[in-house]
């Protein structure tokens, strides 16, 4: 499935000119509030009528203002997860659900009930109303309902935004197993980097309504530049490991990537099966040589394969430990006073405990190491 | 007790005609209601206000004159009521049906009036999801909008059929007061007043007219009350 979109949209003051193409799994668009990325899904979802410019999912145009072509979004199968889910008040969940479907000609439906609704465990819940829901089962429904109408692409609006930590953990999982089980490609709407380092394929990164930079979710996050300032220090490189074995006596999991082992704390998952870990650039420390007699379990020799600086107090150092790319915050200061330069050979050195539940992802089903 | 509920036959008609014309006014306004209701909570166009008064009218101008101008229009020889008369043989004048259509025009704007306010209570986002799940404008009117205004049709109706009920200067100035044909409750309780010892049957015309409105209000509660339970908003 490839999306192109190639569009121009004046909403008040704000000019939205924005290209790219996506084939990803789930496709993240990322940026900083007010960056334009809701009217990009609403344009996509046809919600707005784009002034200028192309949209098309697989070579099927959905909006063409040169050929004055526009699907409306009624005809678009594209599913939409709201923000604030919209579930229709004046009918139960399993109504809610069981509403698309209606609409879509019986040859074009994929979508299986009975398999939404154990996917999103939301069988208990069917003949409830809405409003007796929480915001995490509203979202599953709201998922669910978007997935029941078999549609050709979902877009989620920023689905989490309106939640709390826990029920945020308690979605996660969906979305990773609607990504990795299901064939429908997702465009995911966020401002937060642990979303988009869990869930994405790939990221489009949005800024004052233009596109900035586009890729896998490796690349971009390796970029700390793209990234909004305040989002900044949870950048860092996006691995996936293999959980070789647990260490159930100190409560670690011990990872390989490549040559580098990697202790990290218990997870969930059963050995032999893939996880993605994000590195936060700030967790990584260098050492010019094998260090003793330090707490940190995770030493990993690379080589410096770039180091960017600005003006500012900072470099960023990317190591190449074996294939993964670590990146590495540290000042300019120490870059000058180690010696820091292209293809050294240095030692990238995390500490375990910062990895926690927003940088560990639960595991990529069905995934294949890259 | 017993002179309360011998009513005689002109009374007898009386009661039956009123709840006839009412019943007749509301439901056939009632599309009409909800599609001006419609115009006049979403349309963006020119003339908008100029609608909304005309709508409105029928509030502010003195019942006589309103009936006035339905005797001129829909009259015999009024421009509609003639041309109604000989393509469709539907004649207003001076029948029960020119009662219904009096009653009808002096209730609609309160009727579009509680329509409007909850079409534009909805949630206009809840009709973008519906769009996105395939449902066109149509089946999204049908199946999202309608449901969620249900209670405010309800209390525009009920407004409707008591305003009807109770309306007396444009039906008198329109059809008369013509017993067993336009002689509603109001028309009959006045003749009563006018006529020597006709208090006995205005006051159990009176009496009626009180227990025909209150168990219109106890219906209409009963009827919001279920709509209400299974509409809770969000």
């Amino acid at each position: 499935m490839t999306l192109s979109v190639d569009i121009r949209h004046q909403l008040g003051a704000f000019e939205l000119d924005a290209a790219f193409e996506s084939n990803g799994r789930l496709t993240a668009l990322f940026g900083p509030s007010g960056s334009g990325k809701t009217s990009l899904v609403n344009l996509i979802g046809g919600l707005i009528r784009p002034d200028r410019g192309r949209i098309a999912v697989d070579g099927r145009v959905l909006a063409d203002t040169a050929a004055r072509t526009f699907l409306p979004k009624h005809k678009r199968r594209i599913g939409y997860v709201f923000q604030d889910a919209r579930l229709f008040p004046h009918m139960t969940v399993g109504q809610n659900l069981r509403y698309g479907r209606f609409f879509r000609p019986r040859q074009e439906r994929y979508a299986d009930l009975d398999a939404v609704v154990e996917l999103l465990g939301i069988g208990g819940l069917l003949d409830r109303r809405p409003n007796l829901l929480s915001g995490g089962e509203k979202q599953r429904v709201a998922i669910g309902r978007a997935l029941i109408a078999s549609p050709q692409l979902i877009l989620m609006d920023e689905p989490l935004a309106s939640l709390d930590e826990a029920r945020k953990a308690e979605i996660m999982p969906y979305i990773e197993r609607l990504r990795d089980e299901t064939k429908i490609p997702i465009v995911y709407v966020s401002h937060s980097i642990s979303e988009v380092a869990r869930l994405a394929s790939d990221i489009v990164v949005l800024a004052d309504g233009k596109v900035t930079a586009s890729g896998s979710t490796r690349e971009i996050m390796q970029r700390l530049d793209l990234l909004p300032e305040e989002e900044r220090a949870e950048g860092g490189a996006v691995l996936e490991l293999e959980i070789k074995a647990h260490d159930d006596a100190f409560g670690l999991s011990i990872l390989r990537s490549g040559e580098s082992e990697w202790r990290l704390p218990r997870m969930d998952a059963p050995a032999g099966s893939l996880v993605r870990v994000r590195v936060r650039a700030r967790d990584v420390m260098i050492a010019t040589e094998r260090p003793h007699g330090l707490s940190a379990m995770n030493i990993l020799a690379g080589k410096i394969s770039e180091i960017t600086t600005d003006d500012g107090t900072e470099a960023r150092v990317k190591i190449d430990c074996g294939g993964d790319i670590l990146v590495s915050r540290v000042t300019r200061h120490s870059v000058r006073a180690l010696g820091l330069e292209t293809g050294k050979s240095v030692f990238a050195v995390v500490k375990a405990v910062t990895f926690d539940k927003a940088n560990t992802a639960s595991r990529v089903e069905g995934g294949t190491k890259r | 007790m017993e002179w309360l509920l011998d009513l005689t036959p002109d009374e007898w008609n009386a009661v039956r005609l009123s709840i006839k014309v009412a019943t007749w006014a509301m439901v056939a306004s009632l599309p009409f209601g909800i599609l001006v209701a419609l115009i006049l909570a979403r349309g963006r166009f020119w003339g908008k206000s100029i609608l909304n008064g005309i709508v409105h009218l029928p509030l502010i101008l003195p019942p006589v004159v309103t009936g006035y101008l339905l005797l001129l229009s829909f009259g015999k020889r009024g421009p509609i009521g003639s041309f109604l008369a000989e393509y469709f043989g539907i004649v207003f004048s001076f029948r029960w049906t020119g009662a219904a259509l009096a009653c009808g025009v002096m209730a609609f704007p309160l009727m579009v009036r509680a329509i409007r306010l909850s079409i534009e209570a909805v949630d206009r986002r809840l009709e973008a999801a519906a769009g996105t799940l395939g449902a066109n404008p149509l089946w999204v009117f049908a199946t999202i909008t309608l449901p969620l205004i249900l209670p405010g049709i309800i209390a525009g109706m009920i407004l409707s059929f008591a305003k009807a009920m109770g309306e007396f200067g444009a039906t008198i100035t329109f059809v008369s007061n013509i017993p067993g044909e336009t002689q509603t409750l109001p028309s009959a309780i006045y003749t009563f007043t006018q006529v020597p010892g006709g208090d006995a049957g205005a006051l159990r015309l009176t009496l009626i007219s009180i227990a025909i409105a209150m168990l219109a209000l106890i219906a209409s509660e009963v009827l919001a009350r279920r709509v209400g339970r299974t509409m809770e908003i969000e």
